[in-house]
C-alpha cells in the first residue's frame, strides 16, 4: 500500500505528464510558424511588402511576387462559398427541422462521407469527370447567357478558375454542413415553439426564430469553411491549371497559393526561389489560422468550448 | 401577407431546401458511383501483387503503394497517438484553466491548417538536415496533423464519462492518476479508439504533405529511410500523367484508397457501438 504522501506525489507526475503532451500542441503552433518565417527570411529581406502586390513571377531573374497567387486562393475561395453556402445551410436545415426522423442518420452519414474523400481523389474526379461536364453542359449555356461580362471572357479549355471553384465547393459542403447542425442543434426547442405557438409556418419558425438565434455560428461555419478551402491543395492544383496570372475571367487558368507550393517546391532549384515559396507558405498559414481563430471565436459564442466540427466524419 | 401566400412561400422554401440537400448528396453518389464504374474493372489480383511497370507499358499493379501507405500511416499512428490521446486526457482531466483553454483553441486552429504547409515542416526538420527524402519524414508530417484531431475527439469522449464513476473510484481510494487510467480511460476507450479511426482514415488520404517528404517511389521498399511510394501520391502522378494506362490504373488506386478509408471509417462506427464515447 502506497503511503498517501507518495500517492500524492505520483498524482503530480501524472498530472505533469499529461500537461507535458498538451503543452506540445502551443509549441507546434510556434514551431511552424518560426520554421515558415526563417525559411522565408531571405525573400522577405530581399522583396519587402512589395511581395504582396507583385505579379512577376520568374525564377530565371529572380524576381517573384505572388499577387496572382494571392488573388486566385481567395477567388476560387469565394467562387466555392458562393456555391456551398445554399447548399451546406440546406442539409443543415433539412437535417435539424425538416427531416422526418428515420431519413436523417442515413443523410447525414452521406454527407459526412464527402469529408472522407481523399482530396487526390477530388482533382482525380475534377479532371476526368468535372471538367469535361463544365465543357459540354455548363459553359456553353453560361456563355450565351453571360458572356458579356468580363466574368467568361476567353476559351475555356478546362483547368481553370471555375473548375477549381466547383471542386472546393464540393468539398467544403460537408464542413459547413457539419458545424451549421451542430449550430442549430444547439438552438434552444422553446425558440421554435414560441413561433410556431404565434401561428408561424415551419419556415417562418426557422426564418424568424432558428437562424436569427444561431446567426453567430452560422457565420463562424461559413468561416470555418472559407479556412478550409483557402488551405486546399491538391483538388485545386489538378484543376486549376497553374498560371501565375491574374484574370477576372472564370473560364481561365489561375494559381493558388497551396498549389504553387504543391507544384513548385521540389523544383525550386535556388535559395531565392525557395524562400520566396516559404514566404507564400508563411502568408498560407498566418491567413487560414487567422480564418480559423474567427471563425472559432463565433462558433463557441453559440456552442460554447463545444468540440464543433473537428469530428467531421 | 395571406396565410395561402405564407403557406405557399413556407412549401416552397421547404423544397427548395430539400432539394438543395439531395444535391450535396448526389454529388458524393456521383464519384462513388464513377469510382465503381471506371476503377472496379481494374482491380484484380496482379494490381495488389506487382509494382509497377516502366510508362507506357501496360500491366503492373500498386503493390508498393499499398505497402508504403501502411507504413507510412502506421508510423505516424505511432507518433501522434500516444500525443493526441495524452493531451486529450489532460484537456478532460485537468482542463478548466487558462492553459486548457488555450490548448483547445490552438487545436481547434490547427485542425484547418493546409496540410502542405505542415509538409514544409516535416521537409525542413528531416529532408533538409539528411539531404534526402524519407518515408520517417512524412510520417512526422502526417502525425502533426493527427495531434489536434485525436485531442479534441479524446477530450470529447473521455467527458462523456459519467462523474459517478470517477467518484466512487476516487472515494474507494483509488489515486487520481490510478482512477483517471484504469477507470475513466477504460471507460471512453472504445470512444478514444473510434477517435483514433477517423484520424488515420483522415492521413491516409493525405498527399500535400507527402509531396516533398516520402516524395513517391517506383520500387517497393520498406525503409523509411528511403522515399516511399503511398496510393495518395501514385493517384496524382498516374492521374497528371499522359497514358491512358496510367489514368486505369489511378481510377482503380482511387477506388482502393477510398475502400480503405471507408474500411477504417466504418469500423470507427462500429466501435462505438457501446454504452459510453458514442460519438453522438
Amino acid at each position: 500500500m502506497t503511503s498517501l504522501l507518495g500517492r500524492d506525489r505520483s498524482d503530480r507526475v501524472y498530472r505533469r505528464v499529461l500537461t507535458g503532451f498538451a503543452l506540445i500542441l502551443p509549441s507546434l503552433i510556434l514551431i511552424i510558424l518560426g520554421v515558415l518565417f526563417f525559411n522565408a527570411l531571405p525573400a522577405l529581406e530581399r522583396f519587402g511588402p512589395s511581395f504582396l502586390w507583385t505579379s512577376t513571377w520568374d525564377p530565371v531573374a529572380e524576381v517573384y511576387g505572388a499577387a496572382p497567387m494571392i488573388f486566385g486562393t481567395l477567388a476560387s475561395s469565394m467562387l466555392a462559398l458562393l456555391i456551398a453556402v445554399p447548399l451546406a445551410l440546406s442539409v443543415a436545415i433539412f437535417l435539424t427541422e425538416f427531416s422526418p426522423r428515420w431519413l436523417r442518420q442515413p443523410v447525414a452519414f452521406l454527407v459526412e462521407l464527402l469529408a472522407a474523400i481523399p482530396s487526390v481523389v477530388y482533382g482525380m474526379w475534377g479532371i476526368f469527370v468535372l471538367i469535361p461536364f463544365l465543357r459540354s453542359y455548363v459553359v456553353p449555356p453560361l456563355k450565351a447567357l453571360f458572356g458579356w461580362t468580363p466574368f467568361l471572357q476567353g476559351v475555356f479549355y478546362g483547368n481553370s478558375l471555375l473548375a477549381g471553384g466547383v471542386i472546393l465547393a464540393i468539398m467544403v459542403v460537408p464542413y459547413i454542413a457539419a458545424v451549421s447542425r451542430e449550430v442549430l442543434l444547439a438552438v434552444p426547442a422553446s425558440q421554435r415553439e414560441a413561433a410556431l405557438a404565434m401561428g408561424a409556418t415551419r419556415w417562418e419558425a426557422v426564418r424568424s426564430a432558428v437562424l436569427p438565434y444561431g446567426r453567430a455560428g452560422l457565420i463562424g461555419a461559413v468561416i470555418l469553411g472559407l479556412g478550409r478551402a483557402l488551405g486546399e491543395t491538391m483538388a485545386v492544383t489538378m484543376v486549376i491549371g497553374n498560371r501565375h496570372d491574374i484574370s477576372l475571367s472564370l473560364l481561365q487558368p489561375a494559381y493558388t497559393m497551396a498549389a504553387a507550393i504543391a507544384n513548385e517546391f521540389s523544383e525550386a532549384t535556388t535559395a531565392t526561389y525557395q524562400s520566396a515559396l516559404m514566404e507564400v507558405g508563411l502568408l498560407l498559414f498566418v491567413l487560414t489560422v487567422t480564418v480559423n481563430a474567427i471563425a472559432r471565436i463565433l462558433i463557441w459564442r453559440v456552442a460554447r468550448g463545444a468540440a464543433v466540427g473537428s469530428k467531421a466524419l | 401577407m395571406s396565410a395561402f401566400r405564407r403557406h405557399l412561400t413556407s412549401r416552397v422554401m421547404t423544397a427548395l431546401v430539400v432539394v438543395l440537400s439531395f444535391t450535396a448528396v448526389l454529388a458524393l453518389l456521383l464519384i462513388l458511383g464513377n469510382l465503381i464504374a471506371k476503377g472496379a474493372s481494374s482491380v484484380d489480383w496482379a494490381f495488389f501483387t506487382q509494382s509497377p511497370v516502366p510508362a507506357g507499358q501496360s500491366g503492373g499493379g500498386v503493390a508498393n503503394a499499398i505497402v508504403g501507405t501502411a507504413v507510412i500511416v502506421g508510423l505516424a499512428a505511432l507518433i501522434g497517438v500516444p500525443i493526441g490521446v495524452g493531451a486529450g486526457m489532460y484537456l478532460a482531466e485537468y482542463g478548466g484553466g487558462r492553459l486548457g483553454f488555450l490548448v483547445r483553441f490552438i487545436a481547434d486552429v490547427l485542425n484547418g491548417t493546409p496540410s502542405i504547409v505542415v509538409g514544409i515542416v516535416g521537409w525542413t526538420f528531416i529532408v533538409k538536415p539528411t539531404r534526402h527524402f524519407s518515408a520517417l519524414a512524412g510520417s512526422v508530417a502526417l502525425a502533426i496533423l493527427m495531434i489536434p484531431m485525436l485531442a479534441r475527439t479524446t477530450e470529447e469522449m473521455v467527458r462523456l464519462v459519467p462523474n459517478s464513476l470517477r467518484e466512487a473510484a476516487l472515494a474507494l481510494g483509488y489515486a487520481r492518476w490510478r482512477t483517471s487510467l484504469k477507470i475513466v480511460a477504460r471507460t471512453a476507450m472504445g470512444g478514444i479508439v473510434t477517435g483514433c479511426l477517423v484520424g488515420i482514415a483522415r492521413i491516409a488520404g493525405e498527399t500535400a504533405p507527402l509531396l516533398f517528404t516520402a516524395l513517391g517511389n517506383l520500387n517497393f521498399t520498406l525503409n523509411v529511410n528511403q522515399p516511399m511510394q503511398t496510393l495518395s501520391l501514385q493517384i496524382y502522378v498516374y492521374a497528371t500523367g499522359p497514358f491512358d494506362e496510367w489514368h486505369r490504373l489511378a481510377w482503380a488506386s482511387a477506388l482502393v484508397l477510398m475502400g480503405l478509408v471507408l474500411i477504417i471509417s466504418l469500423a470507427a462506427r462500429w466501435v462505438t457501438r457501446q454504452r459510453y464515447g458514442s460519438i453522438r
